[in-house]
Formats: C-alpha cells, sequence, structure tokens
C-alpha cells in the first residue's frame, strides 16, 4: 500500500501544483520539532553539567559529621561536643546490610610536604581503603591504600595528580619515592585523578591508622562516611534513622537533636535533583508538544483546502470505483508525508545547532554535552507520523464522505 | 439488464421537499441502446445518478444485471461502480495530471491489477480509439474529441455491461459529436448496453429506444420511427411553453 508508485505521483503532484502553499506549512511543523530538539537537548546540557558535579562524589554514598548536641539530656548540657572514634567507625560498619564501603576520616588540615627540593602545603586526608569508592578516586598510577597499609601502620601515601606535577618535575616516576611530611618519610604508592576537579586533586591520603598514631589522634576519628550499594532512597532514610538513634545512645544525646552529628544523604539530594530534572523535561515536552500542534493544525487546515480543491477529482475516482479507504488512504498519506519530511528537516537542524554547541561552547558545571539521542530522534519522528495522521484524519474524512454525484457537478 | 419498478426520489432543498421522480418504471434489456430525453428538471440527470450507483433512491426497486442495489455501503456500491458500469461526462473528467495511458487505467488500478499490466491493456485500448501516439500526453493537450475518446476508452477497460453517458457531446462540434456517436454505436453492437442522456435530436436519433421524461415521469417510450418523432414534437412545444 504504501510502495505504490501512483500514490506517491499523485501526492509529488499536487504537492508540486502547490510549493509555497507546503512550504509555509511544512514550516510550521519543523519550526515545532526544532524547538522541541533545542529544548530537550538544552535540558539534557543542564542535567549533564549538574550531574558532573555529582561525580566527585558516590551518589549513594551517606556522610556522617560529629556536631555540638543543642538539647541537654540525661544530665548532660547542651553545647556538649561530639567525638568520633574508632569504635564509632566499627559500630557503623555492622549497622545495616547495605553498607558496603566504609571509611573514617581524621583531621589534619594543611602540612607541608616536600620532595627533594620542591615543596608545597596541601591537604591531608587520612582515611581507610573503603575512601576510594565513596570519593570516586580514580588511581591512574600505583595503588590505592589496602588492609594490610592499615593494618601495619605503614607510612605510605597516595598522592592527586597535581600534587605529582608540582613534587616531581619533568616527569619523575613518583612510585616508591619518599617525600616526606614535615619530617617524617612517606612513601608514595599511587597516584590518583578525581572528576571533583583541581581541588580534589590537590589532596594527599594517608592511612587513617598511621596518622592516628603519628599525629597524635589517638583514637579520634572526626567524620565517617559509607556508601550503601543499590539501598533505595527510603532504605537510606531508615539508615539514617537507625545511625542516629545507635549514636544517641552511645554518645548519650537526645536522638531528636538534629545537631549533635550531622549526616549529609548524597543519594537523598542526588534524586531531589534528577526529581528536578525529570519535572524539566516535563515541562519542555509540554511546550514542544504545545508547538507541534501548531503545526498540526496548519498542516490539517492546507489538508482541508487540498480536499476541498480536489473535490472534483475525487468525485471522478469514486465513479472510477475507488473504495472510500482508498480515499482516506492517500490523504492520509499525503499529510503523513509532508509533516515527516518537514518534521525531519526540522529535527535534522535542531540535531546540527546542538552538535555547533556542543564543539565549540567549553562544558561549564552548569551546561554541558547538551544532546539530543536517539531515542528523542526516534520519539520525534512517531510523533511526527502520528501528527501527520492526526493532521489528515478530518479532512481525508471529508474526501470520503463527498458523494460523487456532487463532485461531477461541481464544475 | 436494468429493472426500475416505481422509483421514487426527493431532494430536500432547505424547508422544501423537491420531488424529482415520481415512480419510474423502466426495463432495459442487453444490448440496447437507449437515450434519455427531457428538458431541464425533468429529472433525467437524476434517474442517471441513480442507474449508476452515484445517489441513492428513496422508494421502489432497482436490479441491475438481476442484483437489488438498496442501501449499499460506499465499499459495495464503489465495487459494483468498477465491475459493471462504466461512465462517460459532458465535461469529460480526465484527471489532469495523469498522463492518457493511466488515465484510460485508474479503474484497473482499482481493481489492483498491476501497474505494468494495466498500461498494457489501457494501451490496447488507446489503440482501439486511435489515440495511440497520444499514449504520454496529459489530457489538456488533446482536443475535446480526442478527449472524450479517452473517457469512453476509460469506460470500456473494466469491461462494464452497461456505459452511461451525460451529454457525451456536449461539449463538442457537430463533426466530432458525430464521430463520438459512431464509436458508441459500435461498441454498443458488441453487445454493451448504452444509456445516453443527450437534449440533442440528431444524437437521440441515433439511439433505437428513446425515454421522454417530464415532471418525474415516463411520458414516452418510444421505440417506433413514429413515436420517437412525436417526442421531438412534445419537446419542441415544452421548450416553447418555457
Amino acid at each position: 500500500m504504501i510502495i505504490d508508485r501512483d500514490k506517491w505521483q499523485e501526492i509529488f503532484s499536487t504537492i508540486n501544483k502547490n510549493k509555497l502553499r507546503t512550504f509555509l506549512t511544512g514550516f510550521s511543523v519543523a519550526w515545532g520539532i526544532f524547538m522541541l530538539i533545542i529544548l530537550l537537548g538544552s535540558g539534557r546540557g543542564l542535567q549533564n553539567g549538574v550531574q558532573h558535579q555529582f561525580a566527585d562524589d558516590a551518589t549513594n554514598s551517606l556522610w556522617v559529621y560529629q556536631g555540638q548536641t543543642t538539647k541537654p539530656y540525661q544530665g548532660t548540657n547542651a553545647g556538649r561536643k561530639i567525638q568520633f572514634t574508632n569504635a564509632d567507625y566499627t559500630r557503623t560498619k555492622r549497622l545495616n546490610r547495605h553498607i558496603d564501603h566504609i571509611s573514617g576520616r581524621y583531621y589534619l588540615g594543611n602540612k607541608t610536604i616536600s620532595y627533594k627540593r620542591n615543596y608545597g602545603s596541601y591537604n591531608i586526608r587520612a582515611v581507610n581503603p573503603g575512601n576510594k569508592y565513596i570519593e570516586n578516586t580514580d588511581i591512574t598510577n600505583g595503588r590505592f591504600l589496602n588492609r594490610l597499609d592499615m593494618e601495619h601502620f605503614s607510612k605510605v601515601m597516595v598522592i592527586g595528580d597535581i600534587v605529582r606535577k608540582d613534587l616531581f618535575k619533568n616527569g619523575e616516576n613518583p612510585l616508591g619515592k619518599y617525600v616526606k611530611v614535615g619530617d617524617i618519610p612517606f612513601k608514595v604508592i599511587g597516584v590518583f585523578k578525581d572528576a571533583g576537579g583541581n581541588g580534589e586533586m590537590r589532596k594527599v591520603y594517608i592511612p587513617v591508622s598511621t596518622a592516628q598514631r603519628v599525629f597524635n589522634g589517638g583514637n579520634r576519628l572526626n567524620q565517617i562516611m559509607f556508601t550503601v550499594g543499590d539501598a533505595t532512597l527510603k532504605q537510606t532514610k531508615q539508615i539514617e534513622k537507625e545511625l542516629r538513634a545507635e549514636f544517641a545512645k552511645v554518645h548519650h544525646f537526645d536522638p531528636a537533636d538534629r545537631r549533635a552529628i550531622r549526616i549529609s544523604n548524597n543519594l537523598d539530594q542526588y534524586k531531589k535533583v534528577m526529581n528536578l530534572f525529570l519535572g524539566i523535561r516535563v515541562f519542555i515536552w509540554i511546550i514542544g508538544i504545545g508547538t507541534i500542534i501548531a503545526g498540526i493544525v496548519g498542516v490539517s487546515n492546507i489538508m482541508m483546502i487540498v480536499v476541498k480543491e480536489r473535490t472534483k477529482e475525487i468525485g471522478i475516482r469514486k465513479a472510477l470505483g475507488a473504495t472510500p479507504r482508498s480515499i482516506v488512504g492517500l490523504i492520509l498519506l499525503e499529510s503523513v508525508v509532508i509533516t515527516s519530511l518537514a518534521g525531519y528537516l526540522g529535527l535534522m537542524a535542531g540535531v546540527g545547532l546542538l552538535e555547533l554547541v556542543n564543539k565549540y561552547m567549553p562544558p561549564s558545571d552548569f551546561f554541558r554535552d547538551p544532546e539530543a539521542n536517539l531515542s528523542i530522534a526516534l520519539t520525534a519522528m512517531v510523533l511526527l507520523v502520528v501528527s501527520g495522521a492526526i493532521a489528515g484524519f478530518i479532512p481525508a474524512k471529508k474526501a470520503a464522505s463527498i458523494k460523487p454525484i456532487d463532485a461531477l457537478r461541481d464544475e | 439488464m436494468i429493472q426500475l419498478e416505481n422509483i421514487h426520489k426527493s431532494y430536500q432543498m432547505g424547508k422544501n421537499k423537491l420531488h424529482v421522480l415520481k415512480g419510474i418504471d423502466l426495463h432495459i434489456k442487453q444490448g440496447e441502446l437507449v437515450s434519455i430525453m427531457g428538458s431541464s428538471g425533468s429529472g433525467k440527470s437524476t434517474l442517471l445518478n441513480i442507474l449508476g450507483i452515484l445517489d441513492s433512491y428513496d422508494e421502489g426497486k432497482y436490479f441491475l444485471d438481476k442484483t437489488l442495489i438498496a442501501g449499499l455501503s460506499e465499499k459495495k456500491a464503489a465495487f459494483y461502480r468498477n465491475k459493471m458500469l462504466g461512465f462517460v461526462f459532458q465535461s469529460f473528467n480526465l484527471i489532469p495530471f495523469k498522463n492518457a495511458m493511466e488515465n484510460v487505467a485508474l479503474p484497473l488500478y482499482y481493481q489492483k491489477v498491476p501497474r505494468k499490466k494495466r498500461n498494457k491493456i489501457a494501451l490496447e485500448y488507446l489503440e482501439k480509439m486511435g489515440l495511440k501516439p497520444w499514449a504520454e500526453h496529459l489530457p489538456n493537450e488533446l482536443s475535446g474529441g480526442q478527449k472524450q475518446r479517452l473517457a469512453i476508452a476509460r469506460a470500456l477497460i473494466s469491461q462494464p455491461k452497461v456505459i452511461l453517458a451525460d451529454e457525451p457531446t456536449g461539449s463538442l462540434d457537430s463533426k466530432t459529436s458525430m464521430e463520438v456517436m459512431e464509436l458508441m454505436r459500435q461498441i454498443n453492437r458488441e453487445g454493451i448496453t448504452m444509456i445516453i442522456v443527450t437534449h440533442e435530436q440528431d444524437i437521440a436519433e441515433q439511439t433505437d429506444r428513446i425515454i421522454h421524461l417530464k415532471d418525474g415521469r415516463i411520458e414516452i417510450d418510444a421505440n417506433s420511427q413514429e413515436t420517437k418523432q412525436k417526442v421531438f414534437e412534445t419537446l419542441v412545444e415544452e421548450k416553447a411553453e418555457a
């Protein structure tokens, strides 16, 4: 039915007869699709930009910070500082089956690190091996801290790529070399990069056990963070609740005291932002579809005129034995052809513009990689064919209801 | 071939009802060459439309080749029109953007005959009409007589039982009219029933039988020379009265 030369011949002959009219109608559809693609692509770019900010840390991570009580509780005063210890680390680890990678952190602050004649002040993070997964640390050379380093209080260090560039000039291989923190030598065992940006790559990691021993930390920790595997948002909320209850019991604070410890739930924030983008996408679709509807009305209008102009011809066909169905098919197909061709051009223009933006605009924190992916393009194509059919429907019905006698009298 | 029993037809014209056909009884046998005459408003076009299944009737019965034509769906009506009937119109009603061959082949398109085959058949019919050299021409490149011969070829290609012609020579000069009429008589001699609506005496004279319609009724059904002559005389009177 579709591959019928006569049908195509007829469609193109009518389109040819009314080039300007067809162009103007087609333009409204093309514009609608163009706008939809641009909007969806920009929405995607915005989302990619924000999503990129989340790439620094695992989106399924929870971060627990020590705080200060704000309520008196069981004889203790408000304003008491809560201090985490290694026991809290162990406690958290056993808290919930969803907790997979976990790390404590002991704050050392900035210290001067030197290698030969080069030195600089860098933030030292004393962590457990699980930190690698929580911070999305990307080891480019050597390895990250491991369990043996912890157990043996090894003086080893994993350095950020910028630290490497600062200390090891002329591309010298840092692995196995000793750098000094104050007077204490640490052996470099790995180099990392981090999607979080240059700030993150200006850090170094050492085992928390070593840090506590060497820098007089006792058994103290300042924060604890962990990932929760594929736990749902609801499950992470439950973990937060359990954690708060458990810590309240051990550290003697009111479980309702939100300031005693602070829990930052990355998954929660991630989900909120993603929901925001879902909302934006829905909004974009509404606008886009509104624009396309305007196009559909235009095409429908033109098809009405086409049917009116071809009344006589349709009458002749009916007299010669054309069924209503074949007439409907003809008008519908013409409508679908006009909208599809025009829409396809709009689609191409939209995608082309997005590609140009992608190529020549530097990615920022809020906008990067705008794209109209294949699924959007396919959806748009389906949308076009459907809208063509909708646009042609009423005119086709009108054409089918033409009585041959009326048509043949129509001189 | 055609059997009409007490056919009535009226049109709603605003609030008024226009009773166009007031009980037509007519029997036309296979192979007859019949003309229908009458002044304007006598209902001859309406009758032709009903015969051509282009319009419905309100009352009575219409048998076409022993098939009762009543309450047909559009699809069925299209089928009968395609298989049983051929039409020839005053204004030719050719499709302007199709060439001569494609115009002739159109009825076969609706019979789902493959393109190559139907074009081949169309060429055969064009040859019969002496139009083969114009096969690739568009209708507006042909003369009036050629256009009507083209329309006749198109009416014949589906090998219909009946050909209905509405003022087939109305747009032609008298010489071409005679040629077309001769062609139609020739087709009739091959056994196809032919019904021609006309107001031209010299066309009607060449038919075997003249049906004279007046005010939606059959006034005279003439098949002899005398009765035919009487039809012409009454028509002249009617014209004078109007």
